[in-house]
């Protein structure tokens, strides 16, 4: 099938009709942008100057050392500005949007990393800035609640269906089919209509066309493997570009295990028998639902983990053997978020610290001479209230209950 | 006859039809079943029958609302069908079903259009199905003689219009303005200009949805479109004074 906006048979725009010319427009800059070579290089200039780039590729020896196999490279989305690969994308549509001559920009998040990256955008590009974000998440990540207000976004709590992810994004097209002159909705992965998997996965490929160049030079030679958590499967699109064309190279994605594939309470699309072909917000793929196609709740630990679809692109990548997927369960992954900090000083959020799990349960397989890349999607260290939450740390508990006494004395 | 016809038919008696609408199992089948014959005991042209779906991108808060508690209350696409069955023989006006895509899609399309003819339902309202993703569905309702309703947008150009319009029939739902269901919309002259175009783009009848509560909204109406929908008002009406006050609503929003 070669229609627009299909990745084998998924994808597609299913969108209501008040947004048809929106699209139309969004299509058209997004179009002329990427056929300009001075669009990408504006962009990666502008991500050299202010978010760090190109990231590092950081070997990690102690690690390769303790699982006795494969060298393991570590690709630092986490030194991104904002501290996750988020920017990449924000950064790319805030150009797209100075070209549409917008002035607002609306999104959803779930950790709250894309909120907090798309807040960032707006207030260097004077953007207005409204961000939807399911109740339940607020309280999970309220920190990053701080940092969006602080950069002068509203942060709409979302009451509605599971207060998660999924309803943060229909509350943003709800906001986007009335306000859609003013306003550009930034989704924040390679989900929803087209073109916005294809686009997203576009700003996002600048991870993998740096890790590519990186590992050649660090280890001479392509990896092995390359893992990469996924959710909605930005960071993992990203890596991946770079080495979509060597079949050599074994792609891994990593979804959220939860409390196990057998418990139901995962949100393991495409590593799980549980998900389906469906179709909603905007796109068709495999949805965790029921029989009737209502979508079904979904847990994680991780709160950017936590979604029922999962990008066409990845879907289809799937579906085609070129990404083979795997779950990391709630408990393996504060395990692995434990040890990588231990070992190397690196602290991964709870999202990345899902592909750490997979590569440490296939290090060991390799030789030395084989060298794998795990994307560090975001850094840990920012959500350290649900980190310390996740560990039950006590002397951290201990800490909360004083701060709290001695708010409430005030 | 053709879906499209009976309505023509019908508007050459009144001045305006008005088409209702209500969620499948919200806040009962009880209470759906009441509703309607409240509505259809006091004029109503054409139903409209929302299969709740967990994700309503294009409804406001009230409808959300009502599709979350259908669903949670227990309320499955099969007892939307077999309530539909009931309806439609009990009877004589033309119900519709308006849903989400995912609901076909997942029931298996072919088999749902199929079902859906077998029990009298006349045509289709998906707000999420563009006819750049739906052109099976078109072929099937076209093989099937069910309408396919087509929505106009005021965003909606000339040119997109008449393609829209060449894929519909039965009617155009025509949005009175942007964004979701439910809140109140202002008929101003640009709404008139938005009508016209239209009226220019389709031979069709023309409904008008969106933020339509009251007898003075019905008038505005009256003479310019061809049905009126009223769909969270009564929504809000059962909710707020229960089923047995949509009878005297309806009856007092012509006439």
């Amino acid at each position: 099938m070669n229609k627009p906006g299909y990745f084998g048979q998924w994808g597609g725009a299913y969108i209501p009709e008040v947004l048809y010319e929106t699209f139309q427009e969004l299509k058209e800059v997004y179009t002329k942008a990427k056929a300009d070579p001075t669009f990408w290089q504006e962009y990666v200039d502008l991500m050299g100057s202010y978010s760090c780039r190109p990231t590092p590729l950081t070997l990690a020896d102690n690690l390769s050392r303790h699982f006795g196999g494969a060298q393991i490279f570590i690709k630092r989305e986490d030194l991104n500005h904002t501290g996750a690969h988020k920017a990449n994308n924000v950064m790319g549509q805030g150009l797209l949007v100075k070209r549409m001559g917008k002035t607002r920009v609306i999104a959803e998040t779930g950790a709250g990393q894309h909120g907090v990256a798309c807040a960032t955008m707006a207030a260097k590009f004077g953007f207005a800035c409204t961000i939807y974000m399911g109740e339940e998440d607020m309280h999970r990540q309220r920190p990053n609640v701080f940092w969006m207000e602080k950069l002068g976004a509203t942060v709409v709590p979302v009451t509605t269906g599971s207060r998660t992810l999924k309803d943060a994004i229909n509350e943003a097209f709800r906001d986007w089919v009335s306000n859609m002159d003013t306003t550009h909705y930034v989704m924040g992965t390679v989900c929803g209509p087209h073109p916005f998997p294809e686009m997203v996965a576009w700003f996002q490929s600048i991870i993998g066309l740096e890790a590519r160049k990186q590992i050649l030079a660090a280890h001479g030679k392509l990896p092995a493997r390359v893992y990469a958590c996924v959710g909605g499967g930005s960071n993992a699109m990203g890596i991946f570009q770079g080495f979509l064309g060597d079949p050599e190279v074994e792609l891994i994605g990593v979804e959220a295990g939860g409390k196990g594939l057998d418990t139901g309470q995962h949100a393991a699309r495409l590593a799980s028998k549980d998900a389906s072909p469906g179709v909603a917000q905007g796109y068709k793929t495999m949805f965790l639902q029921d029989s009737d196609g209502q979508m079904r709740d979904t847990h994680s630990v991780a709160a950017g983990l936590d979604y029922i679809g999962v990008s066409p692109l990845l879907t289809d990548l799937w579906e085609k053997k070129r990404v083979r997927f795997s779950a990391a369960t709630d408990q393996e992954v504060m395990a692995a978020l434990d040890l990588t900090i231990k070992k190397e000083g690196i602290i991964p959020a709870l999202e990345s610290s899902h592909a750490f799990v997979q590569a440490f349960k296939e290090a060991g397989e390799l030789s030395r001479d084989q060298a794998i890349i795990i994307n560090q999607s975001g850094r840990g260290d920012k959500d350290i209230f649900t980190i310390a939450h996740a560990f039950d740390d006590p002397s951290w508990k201990e800490f909360i209950r004083k701060k709290g006494e001695e708010y409430a004395a005030r | 006859m053709q879906l499209a016809e009976q309505i023509r038919q019908a508007r050459n008696k009144k001045d305006i039809l008005l088409m209702t609408h209500l969620v499948l199992g919200y806040p009962s089948f009880a209470v759906n079943r009441e509703v309607i014959h409240q509505m259809v005991g006091n004029g109503v042209d054409v139903i409209e029958l929302q299969i709740p779906f967990s994700e309503p991108m294009a409804d406001g808060p009230m409808i959300i609302k009502a599709n979350q508690e259908a669903i949670a209350s227990g309320t499955k696409v099969a007892d939307c069908l077999a309530f539909a069955a009931e309806m439609a023989a009990q009877y004589d006006i033309p119900f519709l079903f308006m849903t989400y895509y995912n609901i076909l899609f997942k029931y298996g399309l072919k088999s749902f259009l199929t079902k859906a003819k077998e029990i009298g339902i006349r045509g289709f309202i998906v707000p999420d199905l563009p006819p750049e993703e739906g052109e099976e569905y078109l072929r099937l309702t076209k093989e099937l003689d069910l309408a396919p309703i087509q929505i106009f947008a005021p965003t909606s150009t000339e040119a997109r219009m008449r393609t829209l319009a060449e894929h519909g029939a039965g009617f155009i739902y025509c949005v009175a303005r942007r964004g979701v269901t439910g809140s109140k919309t202002e008929f101003d002259a640009s709404f008139d200009a938005y009508l016209a175009r239209c009226r220019k783009a389709t031979d069709l009848p023309l409904a008008v949805g969106f933020g339509i509560s009251s007898r003075a909204d019905v008038q505005i109406l009256t003479g310019k479109a061809d049905l009126a929908v009223i769909g969270t008002a009564t929504i809000r009406l059962v909710e707020e004074k229960g089923p047995e006050a949509v009878g005297p609503f309806i009856a007092g929003l012509r006439g």
